[in-house]
C-alpha cells in the first residue's frame, strides 16, 4: 500500500479563531483574516471580501506572521544611560517613559513649542498625528511623504484634484493600453497586481517605462529603458506628437479642464499671467459671438486660440494657446529630446500614435446615463481606454512635480481622466484644486494651539510659512520659497536643519517609526552625526530625542528614550478619511486595526501613548473641562472625537449606525467594523462612477457625506494660476517676496506649465566624473527595513548587489560579482557587481534598504545584510552642492520638496585585489537593548 | 522501491502563468506560512537570523534574464513538485514512505516512515524536494491537501495557499486529468507545456509560457498632410474650430 497507509487528516479547522484586521507589512493597507490557534498566530490570509486585495495577499503581507514573531521587538521602555549611540540603556517602567516625555514636551510647550520637532515617519493615523501636533501648538510636523512621494501628490492635486497611487487608479476593467512610469515594484502593491492580472487576461497592451525591467516591468508587453529623471521630457515629446498631429480632445478640454480660460498678458505688471476674472472673481474665456465671458457658462463657444483684448482694456490669451506654444516648440520634437531620454525618435512618435489610436478610434461606451455639474443629461459614458500610472520613479527626482504635472497634461489632452478605460478618482478624490486652506503654523505661541490643518495647502505667497525677512518658520524648511508646496513636510532635512540650528535649534526631536539613522536617511552617516555631536557645554545640539518603534532599529541605538509600540496585529488603528483613506473609483472607504492577539511584553501602541501624552499635557482637545483626560484610550478617541460636527476618523456606521460620512458618534462602531471585516465602504450608483470631477449626483452626494465642502465642478488645472503668483512673487510683486538670493529659483521653477531641467543636483555640479545615473526599487517581498527581520524574507532577499548592463560593464572592465567601489561627489560605499540586460546602459541600480547595521534588528554581526548588503544612501546628499552665498538648498524639489534620491550620479569602480571582501563604510556593530534576547539559530515553527 | 499505484482519472495539479508572474514571492511565502502548520509542519528554518539562513520552502521563485539586450525578458519562475504521473522519487523510495495517491495523483511523503535518505531528491530533477534537516525526514509540497477537502474552510478558498494568494491570478488549480475542466482548458488556449518533458516523468503541473507580444500598432492613424498655413502657424487650425461646452 503506498504511503504505508497514511491516514491524512484533511478536515481539521485552520485555528480556533479568526479575527479581521488590516495589514501594515506595507502601505497598501489589504485586508486580513488572521487565523489564531491556542493564542498564536497560525495563518494570515487575504480577505476575500475587502475592496482593497480582494482575497489576496503578496509576499510580505502572507510572511506578517514572522514579524509578529520577530526577536527584534522592543520589549519594553528604555532610558539611555550612556553616550548616544552606545546603545546603553536601562529598562524602565511606562509610568516613569510618560513622566519624562511630559517633562521634556510640557517645558517644550510653555516656552516655545517650535522647539519640538514632531515627524511620524511611516504613519498612517496622519489624522491624529497632526491634530496632536496643532493642539500642541508646533508647527514642525509632518510624516514620511517629502521623502517619499510628494510630488505625485502636490502635483495631482494642483492639475487634476486626485493624483496617482492612492487618489486615483486605472480603469482596470476597460483600459486598452496601458503605461506606467517608474513603479519600483510597489505603490501600490496588490491593487496593481491585481490590476495587471485582468489587463493581461483581456489582452491590453501594457507599456512600462522605467530604467530597469524587473517586476512590473517584467511582464509589460513593451519596456521602455529610459535615462532616470527625463521622463518629463519624453512625456512633453509626446504631448508634441499630439498637438502636431492634432490629436486633442478638445471637447473635454473645454468642458472640464481651464484650457479655454484667459490668462493676462501683461509682462512686468503684477496681473501677468493671472486668469482674468469677472467682477465676482469668476474665469472669464472668450466665446466666438460674445466676446469675454463666464468660462463656466454653458452656452459658451470658447476660443482655445488668440489674443483678446478685455472689456478693462487688458490683453489676454486662452490656455491653450500658452501650451500649444510651448509644447509644439522644437524643443520638445521626440528628435530633439531622443538622445537625453536615450529613446529614438521613432519609437516617441510609434508610442504617440499607438497612444493616439487607441484613445480616438477604440473609445469604449458605457450605456449609462447621467447629469453634468451644469445640469445636462448625457446619455451615455464614453470613454478614450488610455490609463496611466506612475510613482516613485519620477517623483524621487528634483523635476519630478513638472514631470508628473506633465503627465495629467497629457491625460487631459486625450481626455482621458476618470473616463471609462482611463485613469479613475478614487473616491473621496477628486477635491478642490487645490483642497483647502492654507498651512497653519504662523504665530505660533506658548501653550497655544494652532488652528488649522499643518499640512495643508498654499495658494499663493501669502500662505506660505515664512517671517517678513522670508526666513522659514518650520525647522525643515516646508512651506517656505525653498519649497512652497511642500505638501508632506521634508523629514529629510529636519535633522540636518536643527543639528545647524538653521533656522533655528530645537529642543525635542520626537519620531515615530522612520529608520532615519539609516536607511530612511539621505545621509545616515550626516544624520548620525547630527544625532551625536555636542555643544560646548556638552550638551547635545538636539537635546532630546523621544523615538517610537515596535523593533529594534538602528534610530533607537540614537534615542534616549523609546517608547516601544505594539506590533500590527496587537493594535487598535483607524485608517481615516481624514488621512489617507482606502477609497477606490467604485466609492469612497475606510477601515480599522484591531487587536488580534494581546502583546507578550510591555509594549503601548503609539497613538493610545500620544492620546495619553495629550491629556498629561492639557492639550484642550484631548482634556475635559476639568483636566481629566477626554478620551480613556484609542478606541474612545476613534468612536468620539469629531473634527467637525458629525465628522470623525471613522466614515463608517455613524449615528444609529446607518448614517455614511456625518453623523454623531456611535458607540457601537467599531463592534460594526468589525462585524463588516474592519472596513467600511459605500458603493457609488453606476451614474455617479465616472465624470467625477462633473458628475453632479457625485458630487452632492460626495458633499452630503462631508468629504467635500462645495458641489461645483472640480476643473482640472492645465494652466496653474498658484505657481504664477509666486512667480509674480519673485518678478517684485506682493507684499511678500522671495530672498533675493532665491528669486531666480522661484521665478524659474514656479512656472505654471510643466517645465523640464536637468536634476538639480547633475546642474550644480560637474557631472562628466560620474558617468552613471544611480537609483533603487523596493523588491516586492521586502517592505524597507521592515522585511530583513523577519526570517522568511530575508532568505529571500538577503544582500544586495548592484546591477550594471552588461555592455557597460564589459567597457569597463567589470565583471560579476566583482566588489566594486560606487563613487559620487558625497563618497563612496563598497559593494559586489551582479550584471544583467534588462537595465539602461548609462543607469545603475539595487535593492533598496536591504543593507542593515551589523547587529540591528537583532541580526547575527555575520549576517549577509551587514556584510554584503549595502545602502546606496551612503553615497546621496540631503543638501545640493554649494551655492552662491553657501546657502544650503535641501536635495529636492523645488517646488515641493521631495527628496530627489534618483538625480544621484555616480562612477563604478573596480576594488583593489587586497581589500576586504565586505560592505563600507561599515559601522561600529550595534549593542542589543537590555532584555533583548539572541536570536534563535533555528526556528521550528513561527513564534516557537 | 515503492511502485505506484494504477494511473488516476483525478490528475490534480497547478496551471502557472509565466506570462503574468512578476516574481512577487507571495506564493512562496504563503504557502510556507501555511505549511508550516500544515499536514507536514514544521518548516524548520536553519541559522533564521544570522549568516546561512536556509530554511524548508515548498515553493520557490527563481528570476532570471531570457534573450539579449532590450529584446529579452525577465523571467520569473516558480518551482514546486509538478505531481509526476510517472515520479522517479516515489519508485526510488526504499520505504514506501514516498507515494502518489490513488485517488488524485497527488505525491507525498509520510514522514512516520521517512528515513531521510534523500534518494527521492537525488531522483527528482526538478528540485522539488526538502529535507527537513532536524528531524531527518523529507518534505515536500502536498498540493494543500489539508486545505483542498477542508469542509472547515469556506468553499471557494479550498484551494492550496499559493492560488488563493497569488495577486496577478498567474496560478491556477485543478484536475488536468478531466479535458474539459478550466485549468485544463487554459493549457490547451494557451499552449501549457510540461518541465523538460524529454525525461518522461510526465509533470501534472503545466506551466503558460509568455503571450506574445502585440506588434507596434500595424494601422497607425494616418496623419493628416499639413498645410500652409499649418507649418506656418500650427496654432492657426484651432481658431475656427467651433467648439462647444
Amino acid at each position: 500500500m503506498t504511503g504505508n497507509g497514511e491516514v491524512i487528516e484533511t478536515s481539521a479547522p485552520i485555528g480556533d479563531a479568526v479575527k479581521t484586521t488590516t495589514c501594515y507589512m506595507c502601505a497598501c493597507r489589504c485586508g486580513i483574516k488572521v487565523h489564531l490557534k491556542d493564542g498564536r498566530v497560525r495563518y494570515i490570509e487575504g480577505n476575500p471580501d475587502h475592496p482593497v486585495n480582494r482575497g489576496v495577499l503578496c509576499g510580505k503581507g502572507s510572511a506578517g506572521i514572522m514579524t509578529q514573531y520577530a526577536p527584534s521587538r522592543l520589549r519594553a521602555p528604555l532610558k539611555r544611560v550612556g553616550p548616544r549611540g552606545s546603545g546603553e540603556f536601562a529598562e524602565i517602567s511606562w509610568a516613569e517613559a510618560m513622566d519624562i516625555a511630559t517633562g521634556w514636551l510640557k517645558a517644550v510647550r510653555e516656552t516655545d513649542p517650535r522647539r519640538l520637532a514632531f515627524f511620524t515617519g511611516r504613519d498612517q493615523s496622519q489624522s491624529l498625528t497632526g491634530f496632536w501636533a496643532a493642539q500642541f501648538g508646533t508647527p514642525n510636523f509632518a510624516a514620511h511623504g517629502g521623502f517619499c512621494s510628494v510630488n505625485m501628490a502636490a502635483a495631482g492635486l494642483y492639475t487634476i484634484g486626485g493624483s496617482f497611487w492612492e487618489f486615483g487608479e486605472p480603469d482596470w476593467e476597460h483600459a486598452k493600453y496601458f503605461m506606467m512610469f517608474g513603479v519600483a515594484e510597489d505603490h501600490d502593491s496588490n491593487p496593481i497586481k491585481i490590476g495587471l492580472g485582468k489587463l493581461k487576461e483581456r489582452g491590453a497592451k501594457f507599456v512600462s517605462v522605467n530604467p530597469v525591467r524587473t517586476g512590473y516591468s517584467a511582464i509589460a508587453d513593451e519596456w521602455v529603458g529610459i535615462r532616470p529623471g527625463t521622463d518629463g521630457l519624453l512625456v512633453m515629446a509626446l504631448i508634441h506628437e499630439l498637438l502636431r498631429t492634432d490629436r486633442v480632445d478638445l471637447e473635454f478640454l473645454v468642458r472640464y479642464t481651464n484650457a479655454h480660460w484667459l490668462v493676462v498678458k501683461n509682462p512686468g505688471g503684477a496681473d501677468d499671467g493671472l486668469f482674468a476674472r469677472d467682477a465676482e472673481g469668476k474665469p472669464l474665456a472668450w466665446d466666438r459671438a460674445r466676446g469675454a465671458m463666464d468660462a463656466g457658462s454653458a452656452e459658451l463657444s470658447p476660443q482655445i486660440v488668440g489674443e483678446y483684448e478685455l472689456p478693462d482694456g487688458r490683453t489676454a490669451v486662452p490656455v491653450f494657446q500658452l501650451m500649444a506654444e510651448r509644447y509644439l516648440s522644437p524643443d520638445y520634437a521626440p528628435e530633439k529630446v531622443a538622445a537625453t531620454c536615450g529613446v529614438t525618435a521613432d519609437r516617441i512618435r510609434r508610442l504617440a500614435a499607438e497612444i493616439a489610436d487607441i484613445a480616438f478610434n477604440h473609445t469604449i461606451t458605457i450605456e449609462q446615463p447621467w447629469t453634468d455639474t451644469l445640469g445636462r443629461r448625457h446619455e451615455r459614458m464614453v470613454g478614450r481606454p488610455v490609463s496611466f500610472h506612475a510613482m516613485r520613479g519620477i517623483s524621487a527626482h528634483s523635476n519630478g512635480f513638472h514631470t508628473c504635472r506633465a503627465l495629467h497634461l497629457l491625460q487631459m489632452i486625450l481626455g482621458a481622466i476618470d473616463v471609462p478605460g482611463s485613469w479613475r478618482y478614487k473616491s473621496p478624490f477628486p477635491r478642490p484644486i487645490p483642497p483647502g486652506p492654507g498651512p497653519a503654523g504662523k504665530g505660533a505661541k506658548p501653550n497655544t494651539p494652532l488652528a488649522g490643518n499643518i499640512l495643508a495647502f498654499p495658494h499663493g505667497p501669502d500662505d506660505l510659512l515664512v517671517h517678513d525677512d522670508g526666513s522659514p518658520i518650520r525647522i525643515d524648511k516646508a512651506f517656505s520659497w525653498d519649497a512652497p508646496l511642500a505638501l508632506h513636510g521634508m523629514m529629510h532635512t529636519v535633522i540636518g536643519n536643527a543639528g545647524a540650528g538653521d533656522p533655528y535649534e530645537i529642543d525635542t526631536l520626537f519620531m515615530f517609526m522612520a529608520n532615519m539613522a539609516w536607511n530612511s536617511a539621505m545621509n545616515p552617516g550626516e544624520v548620525v552625526r547630527c544625532l551625536t555631536e555636542t555643544r560646548e557645554d556638552g550638551e547635545y545640539r538636539i537635546p532630546h530625542v523621544i523615538y517610537s518603534d515596535a523593533y529594534f532599529s538602528e534610530t533607537v541605538p540614537y534615542a534616549d528614550l523609546i517608547l516601544p509600540d505594539t506590533t500590527y496585529l496587537e493594535r487598535w488603528d483607524c485608517i481615516s478619511l481624514l488621512d489617507r483613506p482606502i477609497g477606490s473609483a467604485h466609492g469612497p472607504g475606510d477601515a480599522i486595526r484591531q487587536p488580534v492577539i494581546q502583546p507578550d511584553r510591555d509594549v503601548r501602541g503609539f497613538q493610545e501613548v500620544l492620546i495619553e501624552l495629550g491629556a498629561r499635557l492639557g492639550l484642550p482637545a484631548f482634556v475635559q473641562e476639568d483636566g481629566s483626560p477626554r478620551f480613556k484610550d484609542y478606541p474612545d478617541y476613534i468612536i468620539n472625537h469629531q473634527r467637525m460636527p458629525g465628522i470623525g476618523p471613522l466614515a463608517g456606521f455613524r449615528g444609529d449606525g446607518t448614517k455614511k460620512g456625518v453623523g454623531e458618534p456611535n458607540p457601537d462602531q467599531l463592534k460594526m467594523y468589525i462585524e463588516n471585516g474592519c472596513f467600511w465602504r459605500h458603493h457609488l450608483p453606476p451614474e455617479q462612477l465616472y465624470f467625477k470631477h462633473a458628475n453632479k449626483a457625485y458630487l452632492d452626494d460626495s458633499k452630503a457625506m462631508g468629504l467635500i465642502g462645495k458641489a461645483d465642478q472640480i476643473v482640472l488645472q492645465i494652466y496653474s494660476e498658484p505657481l504664477q503668483k509666486f512667480r509674480l512673487a519673485a518678478q517684485g510683486h506682493g507684499a511678500k517676496q522671495p530672498p533675493e538670493a532665491q528669486r531666480a529659483r522661484i521665478a524659474t521653477y514656479c512656472d505654471p506649465l510643466p517645465i523640464w531641467y536637468p536634476p538639480l543636483e547633475q546642474q550644480q555640479h560637474d557631472v562628466s566624473g560620474f558617468p552613471l545615473s544611480a537609483i533603487t526599487q523596493r523588491p516586492m517581498e521586502h517592505y524597507h527595513s521592515w522585511g530583513s527581520q523577519n526570517a522568511w524574507l530575508r532568505q529571500i532577499k538577503g544582500a544586495n548587489k548592484l546591477y550594471m548592463n552588461r555592455v557597460t560593464a564589459s567597457r569597463l572592465g567589470l565583471q560579476q560579482d566583482d566588489w566594486i567601489w560606487v563613487e559620487s561627489r558625497n563618497g563612496r560605499v563598497k559593494g559586489q557587481l551582479a550584471l544583467m540586460d534588462g537595465v539602461n546602459p548609462d543607469t545603475v541600480w539595487t535593492w533598496n534598504a536591504i543593507g542593515k547595521r551589523a547587529g540591528a534588528w537583532n541580526l547575527s554581526p555575520d549576517s549577509p545584510e551587514a556584510t554584503r548588503g549595502f545602502l546606496l544612501n551612503h553615497v546621496i546628499s540631503e543638501w545640493l552642492p554649494a551655492q552662491e552665498a553657501a546657502y544650503r538648498f535641501a536635495n529636492s524639489d523645488p517646488v515641493t520638496g521631495q527628496a530627489a534620491w534618483y538625480d544621484l550620479r555616480v562612477r563604478v569602480t573596480k576594488c583593489a585585489a587586497d581589500e576586504i571582501a565586505q560592505t563600507d563604510p561599515h559601522p561600529a556593530t550595534l549593542q542589543r537593548p537590555p532584555g533583548m534576547q539572541p536570536a534563535p539559530a533555528l526556528v521550528r515553527e513561527p513564534g516557537t | 522501491m515503492t511502485e505506484l499505484p494504477p494511473p488516476s482519472a483525478k490528475k490534480l495539479g497547478l496551471v502557472i502563468d509565466l506570462d503574468t508572474c512578476v516574481g512577487c514571492h507571495a506564493c512562496a511565502t504563503n504557502c510556507k506560512e501555511w505549511n508550516a502548520g500544515g499536514h507536514l509542519k514544521p518548516l524548520p528554518d536553519f541559522n533564521a537570523y544570522s549568516a546561512g539562513a536556509e530554511g524548508v520552502w515548498f515553493n520557490r521563485v527563481h528570476s532570471y534574464e531570457a534573450g539579449e539586450g532590450e529584446d529579452g525578458r525577465t523571467v520569473h519562475f516558480p518551482r514546486s513538485c509538478l505531481h509526476c504521473e510517472t515520479p522517479a522519487c516515489v519508485t526510488v523510495c526504499p520505504t514506501g514512505a514516498s507515494y502518489k495517491r490513488a485517488e488524485d495523483g497527488i505525491v507525498l511523503v509520510n514522514t512516520e516512515t521517512c528515513i531521510g535518505c534523500g534518494l527521492c531528491a537525488w531522483a527528482c530533477p526538478y528540485g522539488a524536494r526538502e529535507l527537513d534537516e532536524d528531524e531527518g525526514v523529507m518534505k515536500k509540497c502536498t498540493l494543500c491537501v489539508d486545505r483542498i477537502y477542508n469542509e472547515t474552510i469556506p468553499e471557494p478558498q479550498r484551494q492550496p495557499a499559493c492560488v488563493i494568494t497569488c495577486p496577478v491570478g498567474a496560478r491556477h488549480f485543478g484536475d488536468l486529468g478531466d479535458p474539459a475542466s478550466k485549468v485544463s482548458q487554459l493549457v490547451a488556449a494557451r499552449g501549457g507545456f510540461d518541465l523538460m518533458p524529454e525525461l518522461g516523468y510526465r509533470p501534472v503541473n503545466k506551466y503558460l509560457p509568455p503571450r506574445e507580444r502585440p506588434a507596434p500598432n500595424p494601422h497607425p492613424p494616418a496623419e493628416a498632410a499639413p498645410t500652409q498655413m499649418d507649418i506656418a502657424n500650427p496654432l492657426l487650425r484651432w481658431l475656427d474650430r467651433a467648439l462647444s461646452r
